[in-house]
């Protein structure tokens, strides 16, 4: 098992692709087909640069809040695309690729950091969660998923994933622990991109790593370069066959950075430092990873120029449509889920307010 | 005296506070370095060094547990939850100790803290950004719960907060951090926790309301005055105790009663006040009193928020309501 060999120390963490795009750990290099390897780049591609544009358009004034995944690339993709499709996500806010990856829709995801909840609406069949803003309570949601699983004898997995400053929260001990009990089906993948808002990875924990937080629940743990597309994959992959076979969770952590703001309202000048997130940006997976597909022969640099072009047309026409129709929020639309059937309160209160909506007209 | 925002004043008088009691400490999921957010205590880790004013962990639990801690042994400590939807984790602590300790040890202990909290809704912020929660702190026996509508009041409820012997969870109307601007004294003074003010005069009726939503009443108010009625405003200032007596006297002079808030209607803070009036005023009054309130919905995301948060339009077309009421 390799989460046994790459347990926890940092000299120990799980490579396979350098910061280069050289394979320097051969014995590991998964076998994937060139169209699974080509959709893990597009989908990298097509995420970073939804991040980029979503952080111009706020800045336009045209966006609300947006947390961007910039770095954070490899560590989600690597997680989805060793998923089944009949598995589970119990995602955290900052989850752009995953979502991608398992086929949702740009146009969903800014349209509900545009602020309109018919963003949460997932196309037939992608099996994630709405985004959850609350830290930490993906964990214990994830663990009645996996256990309902088992007891159902489906043969889903869950994996859910917690920022490095959310693994200071009671949820995620108490997901992890009762997972762990049951021994349900889970991946739990900690992106620790170093930062949560201002406070460091350091101030949030005294570990040395967050992997080794696996000892506690007595489950595989492991630390993996989450900067390394492949290295998360196969590590990921490990997860969910073992949760698959019905042997428990394990932890994962993708060791990796946040290089954009925390969210469109924070300003990580403050707190970091440029030499910090230039040594960062050497690290980059997806060049990395680029680079792996070019030496393979998969890829090329006219075909990446293409698809740059190609992505950044997507982007701009998804915005504008969800700009043509995001704001117009019907009156119906903030009563008619809060109940299955509205309560002749809620209705009294629908009936009023349109009324008056009406007679302002 | 200086002109100066809500914001800065609190962060005045938590300065003004650290700076005479040396048992004050701050803290908060990034209240330390960077002053929190949305810096309401910027410059103060500078000034009083890590030890007084330092980041916590993300787990509010242990924000406000540990504050409980920290007060009951010597300390008195001023926490704060990032926004107002991450209260949740941290309530047991706050249910279970923070509001009962007095109780459970029999006076023995007790847990003189502040729980800052940024309340309410119009920035067209995230989901859990956004709520009006006072009924869950209202109705806790134990805490007192206090909410400013001015820089002035800001300041003096706080510092009379943090010398408060019980614990007090203080909402911070984050709409008007930074809206507007009011001389407030240099000097430190407070305001008592359990009285609220008349804003307005007025005869026709009085309208009670609280934190950022006064000023959509006084804006409300301004549309229906050229109209020729006449609304007496009274800011509640502190939820829980509820001050009685400015209520009932203003009731007692205009005969009618309405309240204003963000919160969600049933079993509302507005249901309380309410049915304080109908117990103790009922004879005095002219019509039924009124509830404006939000919907019992969970917080619409930003495009659907205006329908749910109160807008000056719809507050003065129940004003007109109420003034044209008769018995
Ligand atoms: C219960 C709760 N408390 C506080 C917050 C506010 N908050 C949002 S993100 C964040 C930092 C999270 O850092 P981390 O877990 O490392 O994830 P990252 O955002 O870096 O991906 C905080 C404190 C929240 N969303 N939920």
């Amino acid at each position: 098992m390799i989460a046994k060999k790459y347990d926890a120390s940092k000299d120990k963490q799980f490579q396979i692709l350098d910061q280069n795009g050289k394979v320097v750990n051969e014995k590991m290099e998964p076998k994937l087909p060139k169209e699974t390897l080509l959709k893990m780049y597009k989908t990298a591609v097509l995420g970073r640069n939804a991040d980029i544009k979503a952080l111009q358009y706020q800045r336009q004034g045209r966006m609300l809040t947006y947390a961007p995944n910039m770095g954070q690339e490899a560590a989600q993709i690597g997680m989805a695309a060793a998923m089944e499709p009949q598995d589970w996500n119990s995602p955290m806010y900052r989850e752009l690729n995953t979502l991608l990856y398992r086929g949702d829709k740009l146009e969903n995801v800014f349209l509900y950091w545009y602020g309109n909840e018919r963003g949460s609406i997932k196309p037939e069949g992608v099996k994630i969660l709405p985004t959850n803003i609350i830290i930490g309570s993906q964990s214990n949601i994830a663990a009645g998923l996996a256990m309902a699983s088992k007891i159902r004898k489906t043969n889903e997995v869950t994996a859910f994933t917690i920022g490095d400053g959310g693994t200071a929260h009671g949820e995620f001990y108490e997901g992890l622990n009762f997972a762990a009990s049951f021994k349900a089906p889970v991946v739990a993948v900690i992106q620790n991109n170093q930062w949560a808002i201002s406070t460091p990875v350091r101030k949030a924990s005294n570990s040395e790593t967050l992997a080794q937080k696996g000892v506690a629940f007595g489950i595989p743990y492991i630390q993996v370069d989450g900067n390394d597309m492949l290295a998360m994959y196969v590590a990921s992959k490990e997860a969910m066959d073992r949760a698959r076979k019905g042997d428990g969770p394990t932890l994962i952590e993708a060791f990796t950075y946040r290089m954009g703001p925390h969210t469109t309202s924070d300003d990580p000048s403050i707190y970091r430092t440029k030499e910090e997130e230039n040594e960062w940006a050497k690290k980059d997976q997806i060049a990395r990873f680029k680079t792996y597909l070019i030496n393979k022969g998969y890829w090329s640099e006219e075909e990446d120029k293409k698809l740059e072009e190609e992505v950044l047309a997507e982007i701009n026409d998804t915005f504008k449509k969800v700009e043509s129709y995001g704001a117009n929020v019907e009156l119906i639309e903030i009563f008619e889920h809060t109940y299955a059937e509205m309560t002749p309160q809620l209705k009294e209160q629908y009936e009023e307010h349109k009324k008056y909506l009406e007679g302002v007209k | 005296m200086a002109i100066i925002t809500l914001l800065e004043a609190i962060n005045q008088a938590i300065d003004q506070a650290m700076e005479k009691d040396e048992s004050i400490v701050v803290f908060g999921e990034d209240a330390g370095f960077e002053g929190g957010v949305f810096r309401v205590t910027a410059g103060l880790q500078k000034k009083y060094g890590e030890t007084r004013v330092f980041d916590t962990p993300i787990a509010e639990s242990a924000i406000v547990g540990s504050a409980v801690g920290m007060a009951i042994n010597g300390l008195k400590p001023i926490a704060e939850i990032q926004f107002d939807g991450f209260i949740f984790p941290g309530y047991t602590d706050l249910v279970t100790h923070a509001a009962r300790m007095r109780n459970r040890s029999r006076g023995q202990f007790t847990v003189p803290m502040v729980l800052r909290l940024p309340h309410g809704g119009g920035i067209r912020a995230l989901e859990h950004h956004s709520e009006a929660l006072e009924v869950l702190f209202g109705s806790i026996p134990g805490l007192k719960v206090v909410t400013p509508s001015t820089p002035y009041d800001a300041k003096g409820l706080l510092l009379a907060a943090i010398n408060d012997p019980d614990p007090v969870v203080f909402l911070e109307p984050k709409r008007i951090y930074r809206a507007g601007k009011q001389e407030v004294p240099a000097e430190m003074y407070e305001i008592p926790i359990g009285k609220a003010k008349v804003v307005k005069q007025g005869t026709d009726m009085t309208v009670v309301a609280w934190g950022s939503i006064v000023r959509e009443v006084e804006k409300a108010v301004k549309l229906v005055e050229a109209e020729g009625i006449s609304v007496e405003i009274i800011d509640l200032r502190t939820i829980s105790p509820i001050d009685e007596e400015t209520i009932l006297n203003s009731v007692k002079k205009t005969g009618k009663f309405m309240v204003v808030t963000e919160a969600v209607k049933s079993y509302g803070p507005a249901a309380e006040l309410i049915t304080m009036v109908n117990e103790k005023a009922f004879f005095h009054l002219e019509a039924a009193p009124v509830r404006f309130t939000g919907f019992d919905i969970t917080v619409p995301l930003a495009r659907g928020e205006h329908y749910h948060f109160p807008q000056p339009e719809k507050i003065a077309a129940y004003i007109r309501k109420l003034a044209k009421a008769r018995p």
